[in-house]
C-alpha cells in the first residue's frame, strides 16, 4: 500500500505530461496550419474591375499620387514579380536634408523625378537619365514657419499633381503653386488658408479637367473646412465649396440628390448646429479626391466635426464626417453620405476611394470603396450614393453596424464617451481602423489591399473653448494596442465577396501606403523602417529591405529612361503617429499626441528620424 | 519671555514651514504691470515676481486649470506635446525660466506658439509658467497638483517618474526650486 501511492502518483505525473506535450502540440500544429492556410493563394476569381475610363494612366509613369483618378494605385508594369523580387536592391537614394514625416509619394514624369519634401514644402526634380540622378532644379516656396505650430500632427505633405507640363503643389501655410515642370519656375501661387484661423493644407491637390482641387487641415483647430476649385491655367479660384452652413455655401442645389432621407433638407449644415457652431465645425478636407471621367463627379471625404467633444454640438453636425460627391466643373454637390453622424471619436471621412465597377447581387454597378476610419469598408453606389455594403475589417466596439436601409451607422451605447466617466475599450481608436495612408487595388486579383490600424483608446470629454488658431478638442484620449496585441495589419480584401482573402499582422501600426503591381506583388512600408514585398495572392512576403527610418510616404513605379522597371518610395518616420519620433515627443504622457503616443512608446527603439527616397529594381 | 509670546513664535515657525501652500487671506496683491526682467536680459537677477507662483501651489494648479481652458493642452498635452512641443522634458527652444516662460506665451514665437496676449491677464500668465515648470518637475512634488479639474484618461502628475529631467540651461534657472 505504501509502494502504490507513489506509482500512481507518478502514473498520472505522467499522464499529466504526455497530455499536456500532446495539446501543445495540437494547439501548435492548428497554429502552424492556421498560418499556413493564410498563406495558401486566395483563388477566386477577379469579378472587381477598376472603373471604366478612370484607370487610365501614361505608361510607365507617374502623374498624381493614386497614380489614376479611380485611385488603384496599380502599376501595369510587370518586370518585377513574384519569381524575382527577391533580387530586388537599391539602385539609388536621395536624402532630401528634412526630418520630419516624408508621406508624400514620388512623381515621374518622362525621365525627371518630382519629390515634395514635409515642412518646408522644398521641391526636387532630380534626372533620371544620368547615373547620379542629379538635381536638375529646386524650389523653395518658404512657408510661414508659424504654420508648423498650427499643423496639428506633424508639417507632412502628402505629394503634388502633374498635368500639361506643370506640377501643382501645397505649402503648409495654404499656398497653392504651380510650377513649370522643366525649369522649377513658378507659374502662379494662390493661397487658400489662414493660419490664423487654424488652417494648413496637408494633401495633395488634384488636378483634374483643368481645375486644381485643393482643401484644407484643422480639424482640431475649429476650422471651417472647404473645397477650393482653382483654374489650372490661371490659380484663380472658380469654386469654393464649404462642409458647413447654408446651402449656398456649401454650393447645395437643385441638382442634390442625396439617397438617404437623413441628407435632405434645407440648410442642414446650419440645421443641424447648435446655435452658430458650424462656423467652427471642423469638416476639413485632408485626403483623397478621386474623379470619374465619364460622370464627371469628383469624390472626396469631410473631416471630423469641431470640437471632439460630441456633447457640445448636439445634431448629425453636417456636413463632416462624410462622403460629397460633387459635379467637377460646377462644385454643385450631387450626393453626400454621412459614414458618421454627430461623430463621437474622430471618424473622420477622408480616407481614400476606389473606383471601381463590380457585381453587387448579380448586378454590375459603379461603386466607389472606402476603407473607412469608423472601421467598415464601404462599397458605395458612387452615382447615386446608396450603400450596398459596409462590413467591418477592422477590430470593433464602437459600433455594431450600418443599417443599410436609413444607411446609419449604429452605435454600440456603452462605448458613448461621456463627460464625466471615462469610456475604455473603444475600437477603432480615433485614427480609426486605418487613416490616411491610401490602399491599392489589382484588377488582376480583384483585391484592395489595405494597410491598417489595430488600435483601441480610453476617451472623455472634457469641454472645448474656442479660441481661433488653437486647438478645438475638449477630449481626453488614451491609445493603445487593440485586441491581439498587434497595433498594425495589411488586409487584402475581396470587395464582392465582402471578406478578407488575407491579412498580415504588424507589430506597429501601418502608416504607408500601398502599391499594387502587374507583377502581382505587393509593396508597403512599416514604422520600423522595412519596405516589404508581399505576393498579391496569398500574402506570402518574398522581399524586405531596412531603410534608415520609418516608412510613411506612398510607393510608386515607374519605366526609367533605361526601360527598366523601378520602385521608389521615401523613408522619413513621422506623421500623426510616427510624429513622436520626428516631433521628439514625450510618451510618458500617455495624453500626449492627442494619446496615439500611448500606443507606441518603443518607436524609438525601432526608427530615428530621417529623410530619404530610396528607389530599388533588380539587378542588370 | 511670557509663554504667549512664545507659542505664537512656535506658530509662526510652523506656518513657516506650510508657506508652499501659503494663500495670503489679506490678499496681498501680486505685482500685475511691474517690469518684465527677461532672465536673458539679466541672467544674475531672476525676475522677483517668479518665486511668488512657482513656489505657491494654489498657483500652481490655478495655472494648471488656465492650461486647459486656453487650449495649452490641445497642443502641448499634459506635458508630452503633441502639435506643440514637449514640456515635460529637458529641452527649451526659448528658454525655461519663469520669465522666459512668461514671454512665450505673452508674446508668442516663430514657430507656431500663438500670442496669448490680451487674452490672460499678467498674473494668469505667471500662474500658467509655474504650471509649465511643473511639468517638468521644476517644482517639488508637494507643490504639483495630484489631479486635473475635470477627470483624466492619465495618471496623477505626482505619480510620474519621480527622476525629474533637470533643464539644460541652469543659469538661466536661478530662480529654481532647490
Amino acid at each position: 500500500m505504501a509502494q502504490r501511492w507513489p506509482k500512481l502518483v507518478l502514473l498520472v505525473a505522467v499522464g499529466l505530461v504526455v497530455a499536456a506535450l500532446v495539446a501543445f502540440l495540437i494547439i501548435r500544429g492548428t497554429g502552424e496550419r492556421a498560418a499556413e492556410a493564410a498563406r495558401t493563394p486566395y483563388e477566386q476569381p477577379a469579378l472587381a474591375k477598376t472603373a471604366a475610363g478612370a484607370g487610365a494612366h501614361p505608361a510607365g509613369q507617374w502623374y498624381i499620387p493614386a497614380g489614376d483618378y479611380a485611385s488603384t494605385r496599380f502599376s501595369d508594369l510587370a518586370d518585377i514579380n513574384t519569381q524575382n523580387v527577391g533580387q530586388l536592391k537599391p539602385a539609388f537614394t536621395f536624402d532630401t536634408g528634412y526630418l520630419k514625416g516624408h508621406e508624400a509619394a514620388p512623381l515621374v514624369v518622362g525621365s525627371t523625378m518630382y519629390l515634395v519634401t514635409p515642412y518646408p514644402n522644398v521641391v526636387y526634380a532630380l534626372d533620371l537619365t544620368k547615373p547620379d540622378r542629379p538635381v536638375k532644379w529646386s524650389f523653395n516656396p518658404h512657408p510661414n514657419p508659424k504654420s508648423q505650430g498650427i499643423a496639428c500632427c506633424d508639417v507632412v505633405d502628402r505629394g503634388m499633381s502633374y498635368d500639361n507640363g506643370r506640377l501643382f503643389m501645397v505649402t503648409l501655410d495654404g499656398q497653392v503653386i504651380a510650377l513649370d515642370a522643366n525649369s522649377g519656375a513658378q507659374v502662379w501661387r494662390t493661397p487658400v488658408a489662414d493660419i490664423s484661423k487654424g488652417e494648413t493644407v496637408t494633401m495633395a491637390p488634384l488636378v483634374a479637367a483643368g481645375k486644381v482641387l485643393v482643401g484644407d487641415s484643422g480639424g482640431e483647430l475649429g476650422v471651417r473646412g472647404s473645397l477650393k476649385a482653382l483654374d489650372e491655367g490661371s490659380g484663380k479660384v472658380v469654386w469654393k465649396a464649404y462642409s458647413t452652413g447654408p446651402d449656398k455655401d456649401v454650393l447645395i442645389g437643385p441638382n442634390f440628390h442625396p439617397y438617404y432621407p437623413s441628407d435632405q433638407g434645407k440648410d442642414l449644415g446650419v440645421k443641424s448646429w447648435p446655435g452658430e457652431a458650424w462656423k467652427q465645425g471642423g469638416g476639413t478636407i485632408w485626403g483623397w479626391i478621386s474623379y470619374d471621367p465619364e460622370l464627371h463627379m469628383i469624390y472626396y471625404g469631410t473631416s471630423n466635426p469641431g470640437p471632439w467633444d460630441a456633447e457640445d454640438r448636439p445634431g448629425d453636425d453636417k456636413w463632416t464626417a462624410g462622403i460629397f460627391a460633387r459635379d467637377i466643373d460646377t462644385g454643385q454637390a450631387r450626393w453626400f453620405y454621412q459614414t458618421a453622424p454627430h461623430d463621437l471619436y474622430d471618424h473622420d471621412a477622408i480616407n481614400e476611394m476606389i473606383l471601381l465597377d463590380m457585381p453587387v447581387n448579380g448586378t454590375m454597378r459603379k461603386v466607389l470603396v472606402q476603407p473607412g476610419r469608423t472601421g467598415f469598408m464601404y462599397v458605395i453606389d458612387r452615382v447615386t450614393g446608396q450603400v450596398l455594403s459596409a462590413d467591418p475589417y477592422a477590430s470593433m466596439t464602437a459600433y455594431t453596424g450600418v443599417d443599410l436601409k436609413t444607411g446609419r451607422i449604429q452605435h454600440n451605447p456603452a462605448e458613448v464617451p461621456q463627460s464625466g466617466r471615462v469610456t475604455r475599450g473603444i475600437c477603432p481608436a480615433a485614427p480609426g481602423g486605418k487613416d490616411w495612408n491610401p490602399s491599392a487595388f489589382s484588377p488582376r486579383t480583384g483585391l484592395l489591399y489595405v494597410p491598417h490600424l489595430n488600435l483601441c483608446m480610453d476617451h472623455v470629454y472634457t469641454g472645448a473653448n474656442y479660441i481661433s488658431g488653437t486647438p478645438f478638442l475638449g477630449v481626453e484620449s488614451k491609445m493603445y494596442a487593440g485586441p491581439g496585441g498587434y497595433r498594425g495589419e495589411m488586409t487584402a480584401w475581396d470587395p464582392v465577396r465582402r471578406k478578407p482573402a488575407w491579412q498580415i499582422r504588424e507589430n506597429l501600426p501601418l502608416w504607408s501606403g500601398a502599391l499594387a503591381t502587374a507583377g502581382d506583388v505587393v509593396f508597403y512600408g512599416t514604422l520600423d523602417g522595412w519596405f516589404k514585398a508581399v505576393d498579391a495572392r496569398s500574402g506570402k512576403l518574398l522581399w524586405k529591405y531596412r531603410t534608415e527610418s520609418g516608412i510613411v510616404g506612398q510607393p510608386i513605379s515607374y519605366r526609367g529612361p533605361d526601360g527598366r522597371q523601378y520602385i521608389a518610395i521615401y523613408s522619413g518616420v513621422g506623421g500623426w503617429v510616427g510624429g513622436l519620433v520626428s516631433g521628439g515627443f514625450d510618451p510618458r504622457d500617455p495624453t500626449a499626441g492627442l494619446g496615439i503616443f500611448n500606443a507606441v512608446p518603443d518607436l524609438a527603439k525601432y526608427t530615428g528620424r530621417g529623410g530619404r527616397l530610396y528607389v530599388f529594381a533588380l539587378p542588370r | 519671555m511670557s509663554s504667549p509670546c512664545r507659542a505664537s513664535l512656535l506658530a509662526l515657525v510652523l506656518l513657516a514651514g506650510c508657506d508652499e501652500q501659503a494663500r495670503d487671506p489679506r490678499g496681498h496683491p501680486l505685482p500685475e504691470t511691474g517690469p518684465l526682467l527677461s532672465a536673458a536680459m539679466n541672467p544674475a537677477r531672476p525676475d522677483p515676481r517668479a518665486v511668488d507662483y512657482y513656489k505657491n501651489a494654489f498657483e500652481v494648479s490655478q495655472g494648471q486649470q488656465l492650461f486647459q481652458w486656453m487650449n495649452c493642452s490641445g497642443c502641448h498635452s499634459n506635458g508630452g506635446g503633441g502639435m506643440g512641443p514637449a514640456l515635460s522634458d529637458t529641452k527649451w527652444r526659448y528658454g525655461s525660466s519663469m520669465a522666459d516662460i512668461v514671454q512665450t506665451i505673452a508674446n508668442g514665437r516663430p514657430n507656431g506658439m500663438p500670442s496669448f496676449s490680451g487674452k490672460l491677464t499678467q498674473a494668469e500668465m505667471w500662474q500658467l509658467a509655474a504650471y509649465v515648470r511643473s511639468l517638468s518637475q521644476h517644482v517639488p512634488q508637494s507643490i504639483r497638483s495630484g489631479r486635473t479639474e475635470g477627470l483624466s484618461v492619465g495618471e496623477p502628475s505626482t505619480l510620474r517618474d519621480p527622476h525629474p529631467p533637470r533643464a539644460v540651461t541652469p543659469k538661466q534657472d536661478e530662480a529654481s526650486v532647490e
